[in-house]
C-alpha cells in the first residue's frame, strides 16, 4: 500500500498543453501513472502525446474517463478557479503545483474544497509520489526508490534531499507528500501522519517542517498522543531572521513564534528524534527502526 | 509589500473609513507649509517600514508652521532600524478621548480572515497579546458572507459603551475587511483607532500588509512600492526573479528551492560559519538567473566565498553550470566558489564545469564544509 495514490489513481492534468503541465504531464506518463486525461478550455478534442483525450472542461473529463485525481498547472491568476472546477467535478484528490496564489484566494477556495469532501494537497506543493506505482506532480521518480519510509515535507528541493539519502543508504519509500510552502494548505502534517500511520507498508516516518506559524507543534501533540510508528523529524530555517519571508509564503518568523528553535523543542518532547542536518536521516532512522 | 501609513491612510479614506487630514512631505519646506495649510498643532511623523517610530524620535509633536518645519528636517534623513526616512506625514494633532485597536489578519490556523480588535490601542498588538491577552477579542469570519453587520456591532460594544460609538466602529470594521479583499492585504490595522471629545470615532494610524501573490493582478497596489525603502540588491534581486535577503555573514549562498536554501544556511552555521544570505533561484531554469545571483552575492564585500547547492528538479544542473561559466566571463568573482549539483543533467554540467577548470561536488556536508574552510581561512 502507500497513501492518497497507487496503481488505482487515474490522473487528469489540468494546463496539461501549457509550458509545465505538458513537461510534467510527459514525466509522469514516463513514470507510469496512468494519465487519463487533460484539460485546457478551446483545446477539448485534441490528444496529447496522440494518446490522451483533452477537453475543455473538468466535468466532461471525468465523466468521460472516470479519472479519480487531478494535478493543477495552470498560472496562479486562475488557479483558485482550477481547484474550484475541480471540488465541483467530484474529483477525491486535487493536487495544486502552482505556486503563488493570492491567500484571499484560497481563503474561499478551501472552505469549498473541503465541503465536496475532496482532499487538496497544496498549493505551490511538488505533489506526490508512491514510488513504483505512481507519480502525480513533479517530484523527480529517478531518485525514489519503493519501500517502507513515509514522507512528509513543506519543501520541495529539501525533499528530494532527504529522499536522496534515504535511497542511496537502502531506505526505499512508501509514499513521499509535499504539501507545500503556502501558509494556507489542503493537507497538513497531522493528515498525513494519521494516513501513514494506518498504512501497514509505512514503518516508519520522516517529516521536514520550517519556520512559521504552528502545524509542527500541533503535528507534535498528534503524534504523542496517537502514533506508534517512529518519527524523524527536521525543521529548516534555524539561522532564519524573524520578520522576513524566507522564499515560501508560509516560511516566516513572526514575532517569538514560528521558530525552528521551538519547533524542534516541540517535536523533541513529543519522543520525535529531531535531526540537525539533512544526512542525520539514515543514522536517526536506524536507531528507530 | 508594506504599505507606508500615509498610502495605508489613503486606502482607508477610498473605502470610506473617517480618517483625519494629512499630507506628506519630502522636504522640510513643504511640511511647514502643510503645517501652516492646518493651523494649530500638527504631528509629523517618519514614513518607514518600521515600528517603534515613536521611541526611534521619529515622531514629533510640533506647535506651528516653523515648528513644524524643524520637526521635519529633524526626522527627514533620520535612520530608524537600518532605514532612512524620505517622507514625513504632517497632520494636525488630534485630541484623543480613548485609543483602542481594530486589525483583520488572515490566519493561518483557521484559514479565514480574523477580524481582531481591542480596548488597549496606541501600543504594539503583540506586547497587548504578551501581557493581557483577555483585552483581546477575535472573530473569524465566514469570506462567502464577509463581516456580519450584528458581529461586527458585538465587537464595537467591545470597545465603546455608546452605542453611536460601537456603531461607528462597526462600520469602520466592516469597512476595513471591505478594503482587506479590495486591496488583497494579508493584514490591515488601525492602531489607534481614537474617539475625540466631541464623540466622534476616526483611523489616526493605519498599517497595511499586501500579499506579494497580489501584486501581478493589481498593478494600481504594486505601483505603490517605495524602491528608496528597501536594500536595493533586495530590489535588483526581484527584478531578476530571485529571492534574496541579506544577512551578516561572509558565505555567500546561491541554492534552489527555499526549504533546501533555509537548510543550506543552516548546514553553514553548523559546520562554524556563517551565512551572508538567503538566495533562491527558483525552480526554472536560465543560466541568465544564475548570473544575476553572482552578480548580487558578489556585490556584497563581506562575502569570502560563493556556495552554490543545487538539487535538479526542474531546475536543470547544466543551466546552472552554464550559468556559472557565462558569469565568469562578464566579471571577475574574486572570491572562491564552491559547487554541489546533482539531479536532472547533473553529468552535462560536471562536463560544462570540469571544461572550464571548476570542481563540482555531489555531497552537500562536503561542499559546506569546504566552503566554511574557505571563508574561516581554515583547513577543511
Amino acid at each position: 500500500m502507500s497513501i492518497f495514490i497507487d496503481q488505482s489513481t487515474r490522473l487528469l492534468v489540468q494546463g496539461i498543453t501549457g509550458r509545465d503541465g505538458s513537461f510534467h504531464a510527459k514525466q509522469m506518463m514516463a513514470y507510469g501513472t496512468k494519465v487519463v486525461a487533460g484539460v485546457t478550455p478551446g483545446k477539448g478534442g485534441q490528444r496529447f502525446e496522440n494518446a490522451v483525450p483533452v477537453f475543455n472542461t473538468v466535468a466532461e473529463a471525468v465523466h468521460e474517463t472516470k479519472a479519480n485525481t487531478t494535478v493543477i498547472y495552470v498560472p496562479a491568476a486562475v488557479a483558485a478557479s482550477a481547484i474550484f472546477e475541480a471540488a465541483d467535478s467530484g474529483i477525491e484528490l486535487i493536487v495544486c503545483i502552482t505556486e503563488g496564489i493570492p491567500m484571499l484566494d484560497m481563503t474561499r477556495a478551501l472552505p469549498y474544497v473541503h465541503e465536496r469532501a475532496a482532499r487538496l494537497i497544496g498549493p505551490n506543493c511538488p505533489g506526490l509520489i508512491s514510488p513504483g506505482k505512481s507519480k502525480v506532480g513533479i517530484i523527480p521518480g529517478n531518485i525514489c526508490q519503493p519501500g517502507k519510509i513515509g514522507i512528509v515535507s513543506r519543501s520541495g528541493t529539501l525533499t528530494y534531499e532527504i529522499i536522496h539519502q534515504l535511497s542511496t543508504q537502502g531506505f526505499g519509500q512508501s509514499t513521499c507528500v509535499g504539501i507545500g510552502g503556502d501558509p494556507l494548505i489542503g493537507t497538513n502534517f497531522i493528515h498525513c501522519l494519521s494516513a501513514f500511520e494506518t498504512d501497514p507498508e509505512t514503518a516508519a516516518v520522516v517529516m521536514i517542517g520550517e519556520i512559521g506559524g504552528t502545524d509542527e507543534q500541533l503535528a507534535a501533540e498528534f503524534i504523542k498522543e496517537n502514533m506508534k510508528k517512529p518519527i524523524v523529524g527536521f525543521i529548516a530555517g534555524q539561522t532564519a531572521p524573524p520578520g522576513r519571508r524566507m522564499g515560501h509564503a508560509g516560511a516566516i518568523i513572526s514575532g517569538s513564534s514560528g521558530t525552528a528553535a521551538e519547533k524542534m523543542a516541540a517535536l523533541q518532547r513529543a519522543g520525535i528524534s529531531v535531526m540537525k542536518r539533512p544526512a542525520d536521516v539514515v543514522p536517526l532512522l536506524k536507531e528507530r527502526l | 509589500m508594506n504599505l507606508h501609513e500615509y498610502q495605508a491612510r489613503d486606502i482607508l479614506r477610498r473605502h470610506g473609513v473617517p480618517v483625519p487630514a494629512g499630507d506628506v512631505a519630502s522636504t522640510p519646506a513643504v511640511a511647514r507649509a502643510i503645517a501652516e495649510r492646518f493651523g494649530g498643532k500638527v504631528v509629523v511623523k517618519a514614513q518607514v517600514h518600521a515600528g517603534g517610530r515613536g521611541k526611534a524620535g521619529g515622531v514629533k509633536l510640533a506647535d506651528g508652521a516653523d515648528a513644524a518645519k524643524a520637526a521635519a528636517s529633524a526626522i527627514l534623513g533620520m535612520t530608524i532600524k537600518g532605514l532612512t526616512v524620505q517622507k514625513v506625514l504632517v497632520a494636525p494633532a488630534a485630541e484623543i478621548a480613548s485609543e483602542s485597536y481594530v486589525g483583520v489578519i488572515v490566519d493561518r490556523a483557521s484559514q479565514r480572515p480574523v477580524l481582531m480588535v481591542s480596548p488597549a490601542g496606541g501600543i504594539d498588538i503583540e506586547e497587548v497579546a504578551a501581557k493581557t491577552p483577555e483585552k483581546i477579542h477575535r472573530l473569524a469570519i465566514d469570506p462567502r458572507y464577509g463581516l456580519l453587520q450584528h458581529q461586527a456591532l458585538a465587537l464595537g460594544f467591545r470597545l465603546f459603551g455608546d452605542v453611536k460609538q460601537a456603531r461607528a466602529a462597526a462600520d469602520i470594521m466592516q469597512k476595513l475587511y471591505g478594503a482587506v479583499y479590495a486591496v488583497g492585504a494579508s493584514l490591515a490595522e488601525i492602531n489607534p483607532l481614537v474617539s475625540t471629545p466631541d464623540g466622534s470615532v476616526q483611523a489616526l494610524d493605519a498599517k497595511i500588509v499586501i500579499d506579494d501573490n497580489e501584486l501581478e493582478r493589481r498593478p494600481e497596489i504594486a505601483a505603490l512600492r517605495d524602491v528608496s525603502a528597501e536594500a536595493p540588491e533586495e530590489v535588483a534581486a526581484r527584478e531578476a526573479g530571485l529571492t534574496f535577503i541579506k544577512l551578516d555573514g561572509n558565505v555567500g549562498c546561491c541554492v534552489n528551492g527555499a526549504g533546501l536554501a533555509m537548510a543550506t544556511m543552516d548546514l553553514v552555521k553548523y559546520y562554524g560559519g556563517e551565512p551572508a544570505n538567503f538566495l533562491d533561484i527558483g525552480g526554472s531554469s536560465n543560466p541568465q538567473k544564475v548570473v544575476s545571483a553572482l552578480r548580487i552575492i558578489t556585490a556584497d564585500p563581506r562575502v569570502r566565498v560563493i556556495l552554490f547547492n543545487i538539487f535538479g528538479g526542474i531546475t536543470r544542473a547544466d543551466d546552472v553550470a552554464n550559468g556559472i561559466v557565462q558569469a565568469t566571463r562578464e566579471f571577475a568573482l574574486k572570491v572562491p566558489i564552491v559547487i554541489r549539483l546533482i539531479g536532472t543533467n547533473e553529468q552535462l554540467a560536471v562536463d560544462i564545469l570540469t571544461k572550464a577548470g571548476f570542481a563540482a561536488l555531489t555531497d552537500m556536508d562536503e561542499a559546506v564544509k569546504q566552503a566554511v574552510a574557505k571563508a574561516t581561512g581554515k583547513a577543511a
